[in-house]
């Protein structure tokens, strides 16, 4: 990870400003923020390990550790608990064998809470492995699930 | 060789158009991808280009490919601009969205584009701003503020490095009219903020988008990039959020693109004198930038023509949740909350009678159809105890359990409050707390109402059962309900417990540092207020029913 770190701010800068834009291209290149590169950041940027670490947990985009291999991000927003968001996420749940912001055990699949992905005249939504999948019913949940085991 | 136009929106592509459009390029026909239309219910909408101008059809699938090329398919719709949800519309912001190629320059040139920019450079910085005060634009991210004030303040500002920021960060529920545009006509938005940048002499912009809208991402970079060369010497970057509410917040989106936790700042000083990086910045939101354009290319008069009271001009207002035709209308300001809601949603999806609709995203009022007078404007919402907010409209039917939309809203600001301060950081947790032992003492009553059946049961026939009282006031209650080190002589009374959510959300409100904390309390009092009988009291006297 010091090689990409030290690649990306050689051609995107090392300011203070470039932290956010860092963390999404490792989220990006490996799927989270270990711990252990917390003080390779903070060199790069001069900043303090401290201020890295609040950085990173702040925001609910950055894991700390590896995610499921398909991650299933389900709105619990207003506009979609308008229309039945709540059932679906409980069948959701039910469906793939984990909870809500959880990974399931196997490592197959983590199902995370997402507030509004803007499409909220056609919920209940949900973003499967980035792809925006709308008018979520028991069918969809289905089709979701099969996605998903593969 | 037929000429069709698909829409590439996230809504519409997650409703299958990428699949439609594939279908339509393998027949043979030319494909141009636009952004939305606008209306969702017609979507994955098609619209074949003829000698009689575009006549659309939708929804459509993959396999409709050769009825709609001959025109026989079943849901054809004639030319979508006629149909009664675009008829009735003033669109100015969104005139070019769903019309053209997003990312074409030709097109955007052949519409009109660039003679806002055109007409703002050959006057002088002032005379724009003039004419973006007399236009009477107010900022459409929530606040309302006069667009042309804070520019004034950013043009007087001392010389130097200055900033454009455009608040992207389009987080509440209900709201999708940014993303739209920025998928849909995004160089209209680089020419408002380029229109900014001359009028305040800035040098470079940021577009803080969230991390939930990949598409407008990709759309806004790709535009940036293609555009560069008209609106240089001022440069634009894509900031991308990480999914943190509180970053819509003006000041916390700020500190996030510093680099920082997206933390609200004490105010002032204002942004427009030490904004980001300590430096004259606007922040505006991408409606009001998106706006600007119009305004410059047609005169403040034309703009102003349009509204109600002190709100001139058009909103784009959203349609959401559980309503029949949701998608974007984009009106003067003025027109009723019931003619959106029923005239032009035509009620709920489900077909159940309306209950209740939230106006302006998380933060907003819950009102009841009693309440479907309103007009449309900055003002007559506040009066009513609400906000137009980013004029996102959240319809629910007679299913809705207000007690847990109002438990919602505080589990809500409890996940996203940035903890800066202790009325939004610790008030929210409490709220929560607070609201459960309400619907758990709710519970206990005479059934007021039933256990929902499936999440989607509710009778409004057995009401009445709570005991009265002064429930309103919280009189002699709110003592009993503070005994925190003493659980078991804590006072769970519905009561009790309402007099003490009143209380705390009046700390709120005073006591918070910005509108997150500040503004959770419309969602929770709108709800007991106009739904006490979702929260053990008797239902309200039917006053002024509409």
């Amino acid at each position: 990870m010091d090689e990409f770190i030290g690649a990306w701010t050689a051609r995107h800068g090392a300011t203070r400003d470039r932290l956010l834009p860092l963390l999404h291209a490792m989220q990006e290149e490996v799927g989270y923020i270990d711990d252990a590169w917390v003080p390779v950041i903070a060199k790069a940027l001069n900043l303090s390990r401290a201020d890295v670490h609040g950085v990173v947990t702040f925001y609910h985009d950055f894991r700390r550790v590896a995610p499921g291999r398909h991650v299933v991000k389900l709105c619990r927003a207003e506009s979609c608990q308008a229309r039945g968001g709540a059932g679906i996420e409980a069948a959701a749940a039910k469906l793939l064998g984990v909870a809500m912001g959880e990974t399931r055990a196997d490592g197959q699949v983590a199902l995370e809470p997402v507030y509004c992905l803007g499409l909220c005249a056609i919920g209940p939504n949900a973003l499967v492995d980035g792809r925006p999948v709308a008018r979520i019913d028991a069918a969809t949940l289905e089709r979701i699930a099969l996605e998903v085991a593969a | 060789m037929s000429r069709v136009f698909i829409s590439r929106d996230m809504a519409s592509v997650a409703l299958g158009a990428d699949d439609v459009a594939r279908a339509f390029a393998q027949a043979g026909c030319e494909v141009v991808r636009t952004g939305a239309r606008g209306l969702f219910s017609i979507e994955p909408l098609v619209e074949v280009e003829t000698q009689a101008g575009r006549i659309g059809f939708g929804p459509v699938g993959p396999g409709d490919v050769a009825a709609v090329l001959d025109g026989t398919h079943a849901a054809r719709l004639g030319e979508v601009e006629a149909l009664p949800f675009f008829a009735g519309q003033q669109r100015f912001t969104f005139a070019r969205c769903g019309v053209i190629d997003p990312l074409s320059l030709d097109d955007y040139a052949a519409t009109g584009g660039w003679q806002g920019l055109d007409a703002a450079r050959a006057q002088a910085a002032q005379q724009v701003v003039d004419t973006v005060k007399a236009s009477g634009l107010r900022g459409r991210g929530g606040a309302g503020f006069p667009t042309g004030i804070k520019w004034q303040t950013v043009l007087d500002a001392s010389a130097g490095d200055k900033y454009i920021v455009c608040n992207a960060d389009e987080g509440d529920s209900g709201t999708f009219a940014d993303r739209m545009l920025m998928e849909g006509d995004p160089y209209c938005l680089i020419e408002g903020m380029a229109i900014a940048a001359h009028a305040v002499g800035a040098g470079h912009g940021y577009i803080y988008i969230r991390s939930e809208y990949p598409f407008a991402i990709a759309t806004m970079r790709a535009a940036i990039a293609a555009s560069a060369h008209i609106v240089a010497p001022f440069t634009l970057e894509v900031r991308e959020g990480a999914g943190a509410y509180v970053c819509g917040e003006e000041t916390a989106l700020l500190d996030s693109i510093e680099g920082k936790r997206g933390q609200v700042r004490a105010k002032p000083p204002l942004p427009a004198l030490q904004g980001l990086f300590g430096r004259p910045t606007v922040i505006n939101n991408v409606l009001s930038l998106a706006a600007v354009p119009f305004i410059l290319a047609h005169g403040a008069e034309a703009y102003a023509a349009v509204g109600f009271g002190r709100s001139r001009g058009t909103m784009p207002v959203q349609l959401a949740g559980n309503v029949r035709h949701g998608g974007l209308y984009e009106v003067g300001f003025g027109i009723t909350l019931g003619e959106l809601v029923n005239a032009i949603g035509g009620g709920t999806a489900s077909r159940r009678p309306v209950r209740a609709v939230q106006v302006g995203g998380p933060l907003g009022a819950y009102f009841p159809p009693s309440m479907f007078h309103l007009p449309f404007d900055y003002e007559a919402f506040a009066a009513a105890g609400g906000l137009i907010g980013h004029a996102g409209i959240t319809v629910f039917d007679d299913s809705v359990d207000m007690a847990h939309m109002a438990r919602f809203a505080m589990e809500f600001c409890a996940a996203e409050s940035c903890g800066k301060c202790t009325p939004c950081r610790i008030g929210s947790t409490r709220g929560v707390e607070v609201m459960d032992r309400i619907i758990g003492a709710r519970g206990t009553l005479k059934p007021v109402r039933p256990e929902p059946v499936e999440g989607r049961l509710f009778s409004s026939q057995e009401k009445g059962g709570a005991s009265t009282g002064s429930a309103r006031t919280g009189e002699g209650y709110l003592d009993r309900a503070l005994y925190s080190r003493a659980p078991d002589r804590i006072d769970v009374s519905i009561e009790a417990q309402t007099a003490l959510l009143r209380d705390l959300a009046d700390t709120m409100k005073y006591g918070s540092l910005c509108a997150l904390g500040g503004f959770t309390p419309y969602p929770v009092l709108s709800a007991l207020d106009y739904f006490p009988e979702d929260f053990g009291a008797p239902a309200p006297l039917k006053e002024a029913a509409a």
